[in-house]
């Protein structure tokens, strides 16, 4: 790696840390309604939502009420939103016509979006209207958000409380993470994004005069569509382009939140490696330092409302330790290249030296920013892309596909990720708890019998279903039939496929074609058992937790903000999260890494 | 248990409708307004005018062949290179026969139109980019094409080199982010003005 590259990640990492302490002061500040500003200004719109939406702000929920609402309000959701996807040619704000969307697409699209998953088995600007975009995709970008938010502050106040059974009102917890933080900083980014060149109009697709007209042969078929055949072989027509088709949008409102919320659902087909959603390096750092921020800052609020900052920043230094290194050897892999290509444009002088594998990168990012964009957006459920993972070397592409097999806790998705994050934590003390002999107990909480299987549940589950469903991928036709690479790599396209979806992260090997009625169904049970499956265990665990007495801290305690502590926590994901794939990484990434030294 | 859920399914739609609203229509609509009174041209497109025609956008690329242009880099977009109302890249994996093929044959047309030139080839102008749409090249590929540019439309090799110096972001953004790039574009619309 050069001076510059170290630069360049360094920068991000000390902007991330510098915001994330005001910001997550403020979260704290928000959800334990202690005044902000903010809601001086907005307090009557936060009332009014309350009395439309005929909801009582003081009534608190007990877990399972909470839960309900929560699934409840995500099913409604994806019931609207599949309905705007199939009726959008009826719908106004279409300037490009599209045709209403086929219904296993538009069922797995809709199961995507209410999960924070946000996979994408179509092209944006090929296929959905403006109106679908912001009324249909962008709402969803800030409910699934607002959804993990609630969740988990409603965990933190299971750790908080004590001898109630009440965790918070879903409904007040859901609003007000939009109205006073994904909402105010949503606008703030979308405006430094227009201000470097990303559109926001509702302007129909402009037509551009190419300076050098292009060409392509296209297949003659009859009005039918069947293709004309001419002597065995289809019959081609010579089409002369001289003007390009720009497509345009409402774009900076959708990628501000796409970022921010970790959804990762992209305006147009490519996501943030297209030019007009992220025009140059310095929106690339708004973006990056957009997708970890509210992640990392909720360290701080966890801190900050569990009454011991400590305890915060000891689970965000755990998550470093396990971002870290993984950014520098998606680089360093990256930056190596691809010793095939390296041979092929070698000079005759003799000169070999390259400028990396910049296959799907782009130029004015580089590989230092493509590495690093890679890894955080894997590790927190986000799932944007500035580069296509698809075209990474082996050993680069293993980077996001071992961050996704972490379970996103890595920073990870906006509060999903802190509450699995502390179900390894509650994990680790159990372990630790059982080589010493002492009673495991996180944050004065006793870690009994009930909170364990809970956690099983969390912590097994997902590496369970993804291997489930690779293994249907890789046995059957129909999955095999999606894959666009041959040998080692096509089987990581489907690995990563699954990973992707369970985890809710959204990211793709995106070479693999999606969009079929088997992976869209398949695909759909992957992102749902992923969100509500972990969900709805973390509120049971809450629930439990607030009915207990906090056991004042003695000699037996072990504290749970010292160095011993982060490494428990850190080999507790490896071990118990990470350790369970290295049987298919070994078949994907780790063979078609040999096979390319060979060659 | 049965009119809980019945009241919270209620408040699901109505919450739903307000946020559908909120931030799916007055969101958007705000930012619409605020991005074209405050930022007109960034916000429609950033488009190139030349006598009254769009003739290109600063960050959309386009394609060229032809030997007295930079070329931009590969474009994997369907059906042509470089459409901007499809984008996508190839996503060819790293060890892809085809793909191996496919790069080998650009390395051969480059060394064709330009024979006598024996530099390295720099890796992105015979990579596809990741958006199939990158305005950019690296410095190192619009250095590798200025001697052919310079003798195709027999311009001296300085003014070729004065304006990839022109149209190059050589010091990224705040002098550190980022790596150098040059847009194709603007300097091919510069090499036309000139002649």
């Amino acid at each position: 790696m050069t001076n510059s590259q170290w630069l360049q990640i360094g920068f991000f990492f000390f902007a991330l840390l510098v915001l994330a302490k005001p910001l997550g002061w403020y979260m704290a500040r928000v959800y334990e309604d202690k005044g902000f500003g903010l809601d001086r200004w907005f307090g009557w719109l936060e009332r009014l939502i309350y009395r439309v939406g005929g909801v009582d702000p003081q009534k608190e929920m007990d877990w399972k009420n909470y839960a309900l609402a929560m699934l409840l309000f995500n099913i409604v959701g994806g019931v609207v939103l599949y309905a705007i996807l199939r009726l959008q040619n009826y719908l106004p704000l279409n300037p490009a016509g599209q045709s209403a969307v086929a219904p296993d697409l538009a069922f797995n699209t809709a199961i995507s979006f209410i999960t924070n998953t946000n996979w994408q088995n179509y092209g944006g600007e090929s296929t959905l209207s403006y109106f679908t975009q912001m009324a249909g995709l962008a709402v969803h970008n800030f409910l699934s958000a607002a959804t993990g938010m609630a969740i988990l502050v409603a965990f933190i106040r299971g750790f908080v409380r004590k001898e109630t059974k009440d965790l918070g009102n879903f409904w007040v917890d859901m609003t007000r993470s939009i109205l006073y933080i994904l909402l105010p900083i949503s606008l703030v980014i979308g405006l430094v994004l227009i201000s470097q060149g990303t559109p926001q109009t509702f302007a129909p697709y402009q037509n551009v005069t190419l300076l050098q007209p292009t060409s392509y042969d296209q297949a003659v078929s009859t009005a039918d569509g069947t293709p004309v055949t001419v002597a065995g072989k289809p019959q081609m027509t010579h089409v002369v382009v001289t003007e390009q088709s720009v497509a345009l949008g409402p774009v900076a409102s959708q990628v501000a939140i796409k970022m921010l919320g970790t959804n990762g659902g992209g305006f147009y087909n490519v996501n943030s490696a297209h030019p007009y959603e992220n025009p140059n390096a310095f929106t690339n750092m708004i973006e990056m330092l957009a997708l970890t921020a509210i992640s990392a800052a909720f360290c701080f609020t966890f801190g900050i409302m569990a009454g011991d900052k400590r305890q915060g920043l000891a689970v965000l230094l755990a998550m470093l330790v396990l971002l870290v290194p993984m950014v520098y050897l998606c680089v360093h892999f990256e930056q190596q290249g691809n010793p095939i290509l390296n041979h092929l444009t070698a000079g005759k002088d003799g000169a070999v030296l390259n400028n990396g594998n910049m296959e799907g990168k782009e130029v004015r990012f580089g590989i230092a920013n493509s590495g690093l964009f890679a890894t955080i957006t894997t590790g927190t459920s986000c799932g944007a892309v500035n580069a296509m993972h698809d075209s990474f070397t082996p050993m680069g592409g293993f980077v996001p596909l071992w961050m996704l097999m972490l379970g996103e806790v890595v920073l990870g998705g906006v509060g999903s990720g802190l509450y699995v994050m502390l179900i390894f934590a509650i994990v680790a003390v159990f372990v630790a708890g059982l080589m010493v002999g002492r009673t495991p107990e996180y944050l004065g909480k006793k870690i009994q019998a009930f909170e364990m299987k809970m956690a099983s549940l969390v912590i097994l589950f997902p590496p369970v279903l993804i291997l489930a469903c690779t293994a249907i991928g890789v046995t059957t036709a129909a999955g095999r039939a999606g894959v666009s690479n041959p040998g080692a790599h096509g089987f990581s396209e489907i690995l990563y496929a699954f990973t992707s979806q369970v985890a809710n992260n959204g990211s793709a090997f995106a070479g693999i074609n999606g969009n079929t009625p088997f992976y869209n169904l398949l695909g759909s049970v992957a992102m749902w058992f992923g969100r509500f499956w972990l969900a709805i265990p973390a509120l049971a665990i809450a629930g439990s937790l607030a009915r207990k007495k906090i056991v004042p801290q003695g000699s037996g305690t072990l504290p749970t903000h010292n160095l011993l502590f982060i490494v428990m926590l850190v080999s507790t994901v490896i071990i118990v999260g990470a350790l369970t794939f290295f049987p298919a990484l070994a078949l994907g990434p780790v063979v078609e890494h040999l096979k390319m030294l060979n060659q | 248990m049965l009119k809980e859920i019945w009241t919270q399914t209620r408040s699901s739609f109505l919450f739903v409708v307000i946020f559908t609203v909120l931030v799916g229509l007055i969101y958007p609509g705000v930012m619409t307004f605020l991005g074209q009174v405050l930022f007109p041209k960034q916000a429609s497109g950033s488009f190139i005018e030349l006598n009254g025609k769009k003739v290109g956008s600063v960050l959309i690329g386009q394609p060229f062949t032809d030997a007295k242009y930079f070329w931009s880099r590969p474009s994997a977009t369907t059906p042509y290179a470089y459409n901007a109302a499809n984008s996508g890249g190839s996503n060819s994996g790293p060890t892809n026969p085809d793909f191996i093929n496919t790069v080998k044959g650009r390395v051969e047309a480059l060394r064709k139109v330009d024979p006598e030139n024996n530099a390295l080839i720099p890796m992105d102008l015979v990579t596809a980019s990741g958006s199939g749409l990158d305005p950019h090249i690296s410095l190192a590929a619009a250095q590798y094409q200025a001697g052919r540019v310079s003798r195709a439309r027999k311009m001296e090799l300085k003014a070729v080199e004065a304006l990839i110096e022109k149209y190059t972001e050589k010091t990224g953004w705040w002098g550190f982010l980022g790596d150098p790039a040059v847009n194709v574009v603007e300097l091919n619309l510069a090499l036309d003005s000139t002649r």
